[in-house]
C-alpha cells in the first residue's frame, strides 16, 4: 500500500473490538447480546484490586452477513490483553454453542472470531482455561455446519489457547501487523533465553510468528490489508464459500512428518521456514 | 482500586443510553444512562488510589459549565486516564447521547 492509499483507507486495526464487529456485519443488522449494560463482568478481578470492564472485553455481536445469519465474537485487546476470563470465555463459548443450535434448528449460522488475545486471564487461571476448552469444542461442533472464520488483525495477536482456538477455525485470516502462536516472544525468550529468542527484536519477531510468515506457510488462509473494506471482502468470500473441503487439524500427520524431518541444531530463518513447509503442507 | 462516588443536581432525566472507550492503558470506559430526575449519580472505579480531589475538581469544573445538563447515572471504569482523557469521554458520551435523541 503506497503512502496515497494508506491515508485514504479505513484502518482496521485501529477500531476497537464492539466498531470491529459492526464493521463486519451487514450495515444496520448489528444487535448486541449481554452487552455492557446488562453488566455481566469478571467477579474475579475486583477482588484482585483490577478494574473491570463492563462487557468483559468480549462483544457477542448478532446480525447478519451476505444477508444470512452470523454472529460475531470481538475480544477487545486493549481490555487486559484480550484475556480470556470465566465470564468472556463463557460468552465465547454459550454463542458458538447457540450458533450451532440453530443450524440443528435449520437457521444457517456462521461465526466470526475476531481474537486479539494474549490467551487464558492469569488472575482467572483455571476458570480461564475451562472456558477455551469450550470454546475449542464448541468450534469443532459449530464448524460441521458452517464456516467458523478467525481473524487475527492485531497488533495484540492470538497466542496461548485461544492460537489453538484459531488453529480449530475452518479458515484464518490475517494481517501483516499480526502475530500468531503458541507462546508469545517474552515466553519463549524467558524459557529458551535471549541469545535464542529475543523478543525485543521485532523485525525478527514478526519473520517468524507476524502473519506474512503464517500465510506463507499456510498456517492462515488469507492475507489482508489494514482496511476494512479489504477486511470486510473476505469476510463475505469466506462466509459464501462455506465449510472447507479439509480442516487444517485433521491434516495432524501431515505436520508432525513435517516436524521430524526439522534439524533442530540449527535455529531455521523465516526462509527456510518457509521453505520446509512449503514442501508439503499448503492445502 | 479505588472507588469514588460524587452527587450533582440536574435538570431531567437523559433522553438515552451510551458506552465510550475501553478498559485500557490511559484510557477509560464510560457508562451513561438515564438518572432520576434532578440528580446525577457518579461512580468512578479507578485503577489509581489517591486522586479523589482530582476527580472532585474535574467534575466541579465540568457540571459548573453545564448548568442545564440533564440527570445521568455515569459509570466510569478508569485504567489511568489523564484528566484530559476523562474530559474528552464525558463530552463524546453526551454529544452521542444528544445526537441519538435527535435521529
Amino acid at each position: 500500500m503506497d503512502k496515497s492509499q494508506n491515508l485514504k483507507s479505513n484502518s482496521f486495526i485501529e477500531l476497537n473490538a464492539r466498531e470491529r464487529a459492526r464493521s463486519i456485519l451487514d450495515t444496520g443488522s448489528m444487535r448486541e447480546l449481554l452487552g455492557p449494560f446488562d453488566r455481566v463482568t469478571s467477579p474475579w478481578l475486583k477482588e484482585q484490586g483490577i478494574v473491570t470492564q463492563a462487557d468483559d472485553g468480549l462483544v457477542v455481536a448478532k446480525g447478519t452477513i451476505n444477508g444470512q445469519s452470523a454472529v460475531v465474537l470481538g475480544i477487545e485487546g486493549s481490555f487486559q490483553g484480550g484475556s480470556m476470563g470465566e465470564v468472556s470465555g463463557a460468552k465465547m463459548a454459550g454463542a458458538l454453542e447457540l450458533a450451532a443450535e440453530d443450524n440443528r434448528k435449520g437457521i444457517p449460522t456462521l461465526a466470526v472470531l475476531l481474537l486479539e488475545t494474549g490467551g487464558v486471564r492469569l488472575q482467572e487461571a483455571n476458570l480461564g482455561l475451562a472456558a477455551i476448552a469450550e470454546i475449542h469444542a464448541a468450534i469443532a461442533d459449530l464448524r460441521q455446519y458452517q464456516p467458523v472464520i478467525g481473524v487475527v488483525a492485531g497488533t495484540v495477536g492470538s497466542f496461548g489457547g485461544m492460537s489453538v482456538a484459531g488453529a480449530l477455525c475452518s479458515y484464518m485470516v490475517v494481517t501483516r501487523e499480526a502475530r500468531y502462536g503458541l507462546n508469545g516472544p517474552q515466553v519463549i525468550e524467558q524459557e529458551a533465553g535471549i541469545e535464542e529468542y529475543d523478543s525485543r527484536d521485532k523485525p525478527f519477531i514478526w519473520s517468524l510468528t507476524g502473519g506474512e510468515q503464517r500465510f506463507a506457510t499456510g498456517l492462515a488462509d488469507r492475507f489482508v490489508q489494514d482496511d476494512v473494506d479489504s477486511m470486510n471482502a473476505v469476510i463475505r468470500e469466506l462466509a459464501k464459500a462455506g465449510v472447507p473441503a479439509s480442516l487444517r487439524d485433521q491434516r495432524i500427520d501431515e505436520f508432525l512428518a513435517l516436524l521430524d524431518s526439522i534439524d533442530t541444531n540449527v535455529q531455521p530463518n523465516s526462509a527456510q521456514v518457509r521453505e520446509i513447509f512449503g514442501k508439503g503442507v499448503k492445502a | 482500586m479505588e472507588t469514588i462516588k460524587f452527587e450533582y443536581p440536574a435538570k431531567q432525566p437523559a433522553s438515552g443510553r451510551v458506552l465510550v472507550g475501553v478498559v485500557g492503558s490511559g484510557d477509560l470506559e464510560v457508562l451513561l444512562e438515564p438518572g432520576e430526575s434532578g440528580k446525577t449519580r457518579v461512580t468512578v472505579n479507578t485503577s489509581v488510589d489517591g486522586a479523589a480531589s482530582q476527580w472532585r475538581a474535574l467534575f466541579d469544573r465540568l457540571f459548573a459549565t453545564l448548568p442545564n445538563a440533564a440527570a445521568m447515572n455515569l459509570e466510569l471504569n478508569d485504567f489511568g486516564a489523564t484528566p484530559g482523557v476523562v474530559r474528552m469521554r464525558l463530552e463524546q458520551a453526551m454529544e452521542l447521547v444528544k445526537q441519538q435523541a435527535g435521529k
